[in-house]
């Protein structure tokens, strides 16, 4: 282990060694890919640097999206940053809503009734359910099985997001969740229509997989690409399915048991060689595992209040201090990190979002293979740049 | 854990170390650690492989701009006045200069717990502005390291790859800072046709 300290600097050595070895300066071919290349998912640019079709060196440029979400954060109320924490992961606001009021209530210590924590785990185990399912969609499209599977995948996330639609009034900025709670109650007949739309889902996920689980070019494409070994993941601080699929075994919704989330009985799946093809099927399992979750907390759901009455959402002031909340978001771990000053807005107001993080390592996964690997691996990591530059 | 704890087996493995607990009066009592410059690589290379913390995952890296606040306290002073001897109090200003601030969280992995908070502070908003790195540690402090270095302003030294991330390249302020102000213009960009529009705005001022 006390070798790991030299890990970065030798990294770089090695990656230099890699890119001077035999190869005269003029042989190398520098190619910016993005910010407008559709395999990025919004404006990311890689500066690649190739020897024949092979990446020597590959640096991710970020910033493109850049608002300076943590500034406004800071100059808005509690309250105010609420609806704003949707644009983040704008693919899982639900998620996004349940990491920053955690982090508020553990700031002020506020409790949630037993209602509305079982509304944040339905909703948010919907909200994975979807993002999965367009992970995958979006990760064999940009490997060029054109259509089909990502067609697949939206007609069963368009079915989650009525959902959503439903219950909070609008599909992917949904704004549901308070301190101390959720902001609405389930509408008549939701949750009917909830069970059936999870209990259709195992049927999606056979279907799927028996249409590309095992077909050839998938493999092909995916085994034994980009993978990433179990020390650079954990010291790299990559989370989520991404680090599940390097075999460690960390859920913070078995970790810290967040909510309720230590009343469910699920797994957590494990890969064993962490290239693209593990993550692939990590989020598969999980699907299934989080319908698992789905129908313990839809059976078990009991009536009551969703909101603590001793919560105070306007004008609410907590004492000064600090906190950090992090849930187990699709994409890996989110945290928010809020110091109050004991005024109405947080002195420092920052996110933690996973999947800038995870990008710390794609060069790593990227060098040595082929360019056109570089979109599968990036795919593979289930970027969004609302997060990652905020 | 409790974070005495932490404190005494930290001083305990490096001598010399000054750590220092930061209470945090709110609820989530989330205390941290306040490191020196001197030991805090040899501090976090204990803590992530030594001690039986084994913090092996940095998760978060968090920059914080403190202005410069005034500080009044009230003190009672015995004066003379019109020849008696009284007891007057008096408000003594101090300030407290401001600084820049770098939090890490720390969790484990392997053992599943956590948060350890550690914190370190530059001397000064503008000059001493230097923090070690310790990306060499743990890698996740990368990319997150060169954020606070953008938009705050803070040096890392022994950082792998210090360049802004989020801003663009030639871009001078950092816009995290308590008093950073907006330009008028983000946009503006120096062009080399700058000279031609200057020229034609002196002839149309002169015309």
């Amino acid at each position: 282990m006390s070798s790991m300290t030299e890990t970065t600097s030798a990294a770089n050595d090695e990656r230099s060694r890699k890119l001077t070895a035999g190869i005269s300066e003029g042989q190398l071919l520098e190619v910016s890919m993005g910010p407008h290349h559709p395999s990025t998912h919004g404006v990311f640019r890689m500066d690649v640097v190739l020897d024949g079709e092979r990446v020597v060196k590959l640096k991710p440029v970020v910033g493109y999206l850049h608002r300076n979400h943590e500034k406004i954060g800071e100059n808005n109320s509690y309250l105010a940053s609420m609806p704003y924490t949707d644009r983040l992961d704008y693919l899982c606001s639900l998620t996004n809503n349940w990491a920053y009021a955690l982090a508020v209530e553990t700031l002020a210590g506020i409790d949630v009734p037993e209602r509305a924590q079982y509304l944040r785990v339905i909703t948010a185990e919907l909200t994975r359910l979807q993002n999965h399912s367009s992970v995958i969609g979006f990760l064999v499209q940009d490997m060029g099985a054109s259509g089909t599977p990502l067609m697949y995948a939206f007609r069963e996330r368009e079915k989650i997001l009525d959902l959503f639609e439903s219950l909070t009034g609008s599909r992917m900025m949904c704004n549901y969740m308070r301190f101390g709670g959720c902001r609405i109650d389930l509408p008549a007949g939701w949750l009917d229509r909830a069970k059936k739309v999870v209990a259709g889902f195992p049927q999606f996920l056979d279907e799927y997989e028996n249409l590309l689980g095992t077909n050839e070019i998938l493999m092909a494409r995916t085994q034994g690409i980009g993978a990433l070994s179990r020390e650079l993941a954990i010291n790299a601080g990559v989370t989520g399915p991404l680090l599940r699929a390097s075999g460690v075994n960390y859920d913070i919704r078995k970790v810290d048991k967040y909510g309720i989330y230590d009343r469910f009985d699920f797994k957590v799946p494990l890969g064993d060689n962490g290239d693209v093809y593990d993550r692939y099927m990590i989020r598969i399992l999980e699907m299934r595992e989080s319908i698992k979750i789905l129908d313990q907390a839809m059976c078990d759901i009991p009536p009551g209040p969703i909101m603590d009455p001793k919560a105070k959402i306007r004008g609410f002031r907590p004492k000064a201090g600090e906190a950090y909340g992090r849930i187990e978001a699709p994409k890996g771990e989110l945290g928010f990190y809020l110091i109050s000053d004991g005024s109405g807005n947080p002195y420092r107001y920052r996110v933690r979002p996973p999947s800038f993080v995870n990008l710390t390592v794609l060069e790593d996964m990227c060098i040595g293979n082929y360019i056109a690997d570089t979109i599968a691996i990036l795919g593979s990591i289930d970027i969004v740049l609302g997060e990652v530059d905020r | 854990m409790t974070i005495e704890q932490v404190q005494s087996e930290i001083q305990s493995a490096i001598p010399g170390a000054k750590v220092e607990i930061i209470l945090n009066p709110s609820p989530s009592a989330q205390h941290s650690l306040l490191l020196d410059h001197e030991h805090v690589l040899a501090v976090a290379t204990y803590l992530r492989d030594v001690s039986e913390l084994r913090l092996d995952y940095c998760s978060n890296v968090t920059g914080i701009d403190w202005l410069p606040r005034e500080k009044s306290e009230k003190v009672k002073v015995k004066n003379l006045v019109e020849g008696v001897e009284q007891e007057v109090e008096e408000v003594h200003k101090t300030v407290v200069p401001g600084y820049l601030e770098v939090v890490y969280h720390l969790f484990s992995v392997e053992k599943k717990h956590g948060p350890v908070i550690l914190r370190l502070r530059t001397e000064d908003r503008a000059a001493k502005v230097h923090l070690p790195s310790l990306t060499p540690i743990w890698r996740a402090a990368e990319f997150q390291e060169r954020e606070i270095f953008d938009l705050y302003g803070v040096i890392f030294d022994g950082h792998p790859d210090l360049r802004r991330i989020l801003m663009w390249e030639g871009f001078v302020d950092h816009p995290m800072r308590r008093d950073y102000v907006e330009p008028d213009d983000y946009e503006y960009e120096p062009t080399p046709h700058d000279h031609v529009l200057q020229r034609s705005r002196e002839e149309s001022g002169r015309h």
